[in-house]
């Protein structure tokens, strides 16, 4: 008989896994190594096609498409990586307590998180911008907000029937304070849905900051984002076709691991789930 | 019945107030001079105390919001200071736009999702359910501006069948401003499809599973009538929630989506407004996203509750 690891092997865990390890192995290269300099203007190098100049040609400022794609990679978990850090702090800290307290303060909690919902994070990034200035913190912040509500009703949710066990009821009859039985017993059981969750805000995030970017509220230039780039090539569609598609291409394969890696590890680490992945 | 919508509304009107309470936090108080938001740093003083009195910024806060609020109920928004002329005939004029594209786009990702979820669901892992749960998958990866540039890179740069971007007006005629609107809102439903899709999906497989259905399959109900008439209304339940829900991805996706198509619609408007600093019409616009979206919830939410018997005696 053969051993069974604890996680089981899915094909959307091994598929997800493999291209979320190679959008961050692009990122953390971007950092020692690309094949130019991207932020280095060559006119004589202006919107060639792919192998004419470089692996994937070149922009309308001559510089390397692929040196672009690797840093934009690195820009843009520079900004959906520490927005979902943030949201999920925050709604987790709600859901939990919320769980906890229940009652009115519960009720509250999810009268909020419904307001929020009801803004887009597009919108929220153009509210932020108009009262700080557009930019990466706006960005992060807009994204951040999404992610509140998300994760507090997830949390909540978890945190709530994990509060129904005979444990807990025991832990909080001998006078155990809420807030320990949340840091200690609660947290250690909904991190695995947490997990699953951050995966697929960071999914949600990248294909927000690309839209944010895109739209110029994101990194700034000269700093390359793929959202940003795909707005440049829109301005050179009939001459350089090729700008419009490597970017595109990025966006979609780091959403596709992303969400094929949460859906995978959902799968892995609770198989009664198997098959409802409704992630809406 | 009376009771519940009466305390449903309540409720709505309790929660459209703190949204505006928020946004006019947000955008009017927390700034502190928003005049000067709105001229820059470069701005004189006399141009600055001439906006905060054409803004009003010299009463006191409560009361500019009591008076803007108060204004909208009254259908007035107030006065762009960059276009010089009413909020509200500027909206209605870019909500021409806005409007039926989003319709258009809901109905478009309604009747691709509906179908496909279901024909999966029918045949749990066979040959269809394996292709929607990839078109899922893909849908939602890939960014609804990009499908965009696609399509004007396909159907507008190389075919030529539909115009690049812009729109020529409801005055033009029917049949080009829907020709103008068409791809933005494919674009626009894609990606929510997909979601939708795998909702509708799963949706449809809890039913399946449901002792109903077993109980009518059992007494001799053919596969396909069982579909049609037990499984289908009750999934659509769950499935009209998160439509109703994805409407604030719909709006968030029509800023993006007019802004690659050129189209004169609210999105635009709002991105516009934020370049101009034009905080009287970006605070109008996210009060009526925000409240657009809040209001046709409350709206799904009582629309079942009055179809579906089982959820009245839940409140």
């Amino acid at each position: 008989m053969t051993k069974r690891s604890s996680i089981r092997l899915n094909a959307a865990l091994v598929i997800g896994g493999i291209l979320t390890a190679l959008l961050i192995a692009t990122a953390l290269l971007s950092l020692v190594w690309t094949p130019e300099v991207p932020t280095r203007v060559r006119v004589a190098m202006r919107l060639k096609a792919p192998l004419e100049a470089g692996l994937l040609g070149t922009d309308h400022f001559g510089r390397d498409v692929l040196s672009l794609l690797m840093v934009g990679a690195w820009n843009s978990l520079a900004i959906a990586w520490p927005a979902v850090l943030l949201g999920a702090a925050i709604g987790t800290a709600i859901g939990t307590a919320a769980a906890a307290w229940k009652g009115i303060a519960d009720e509250i909690a999810m009268r909020v998180s419904d307001v929020v919902f009801a803004f887009p994070a597009v919108l929220s990034a153009i509210m932020i911008g108009a009262l700080v200035g557009s930019g990466p913190f706006s960005a992060i912040l807009a994204i951040a907000v999404f992610n509140v509500p998300v994760f507090a009703r997830v949390t909540r949710g978890v945190a709530l029937q994990i509060w129904t066990l005979d444990y807990i009821a025991a832990a909080r009859a001998i006078g155990k304070h809420p807030l320990r039985i949340t840091w200690e017993d609660v947290l250690p059981n909904i991190a695995g849905a947490l997990i699953v969750q951050v995966t697929i805000q960071l999914a949600l995030a990248i294909l927000t900051e690309a839209g944010l970017s895109y739209l110029g509220l994101g990194v700034r230039p000269p700093n390359p984002s793929w959202g940003r780039m795909l707005s440049d090539a829109q301005t050179y569609l009939s001459q350089a076709p090729h700008l419009a598609i490597a970017p595109g291409i990025a966006i979609a394969l780091s959403v596709l691991g992303l969400n094929l890696l949460g859906d995978g590890l959902r799968d892995a680490l609770d198989p009664t789930l198997k098959g409802r992945g409704a992630s809406a | 019945m009376l009771r519940l919508v009466i305390s449903r509304l309540a409720s709505l009107a309790i929660t459209l107030l703190f949204v505006s309470l928020a946004i006019f936090l947000i955008l009017e108080v927390l700034p502190g001079d928003p005049a000067a938001i709105m001229l820059g740093t470069a701005a004189r003083e006399d141009t600055l105390a001439a906006l905060r009195q054409e803004l009003g910024l010299d009463q006191p806060a409560l009361l500019r919001y009591l008076d803007w609020i108060g204004g909208i109920l009254h259908g007035d928004l107030g006065l762009s200071i960059t276009y010089k002329m009413p909020v509200s005939t500027l909206v209605a004029e870019r909500m021409s736009v806005t409007l039926p594209l989003s319709l258009l786009a809901i109905l478009i990702s309604t009747a691709l999702a509906l179908p496909l979820g279901i024909a999966a669901a029918a045949r749990r892992d066979g040959p269809v359910d394996r292709a929607v749960l990839v078109f899922s998958q893909m849908g939602v990866a890939v960014p609804n501006f990009w499908i965009g540039l696609l399509f004007i890179l396909f159907f507008s740069t190389r075919l030529g069948w539909f115009p690049a971007g812009g729109f020529p007006g409801w005055g033009a005629g029917l049949w080009p401003a829907f020709q103008a609107l068409l791809l933005p809102s494919v674009a626009l439903a894609l990606p929510q499809a997909a979601v939708l899709t795998r909702v509708t999906r799963s949706a449809t497989l809890e039913v399946i599973g449901a002792d109903f259905v077993r109980t009518a399959r059992a007494k001799g109900v053919d596969k396909r009538a069982t579909l049609r008439r037990h499984v289908v209304p009750n999934a659509l339940i769950p499935v009209t929630t998160i439509l109703g829900l994805q409407l604030s991805f719909f709006f968030g996706g029509a800023i993006l989506v007019e802004n690659v198509f050129n189209l004169p619609g609210l999105g635009r408007l709002a991105y516009q407004a934020l370049n101009q600093r034009d905080l009287v019409v970006i605070k109008d616009i996210v009060l009526i996203f925000s409240g657009l979206v809040i209001v046709v919830n409350f709206l799904v939410d009582i629309g079942y509750t009055i179809l579906d018997p089982r959820l009245r005696s839940r409140t």
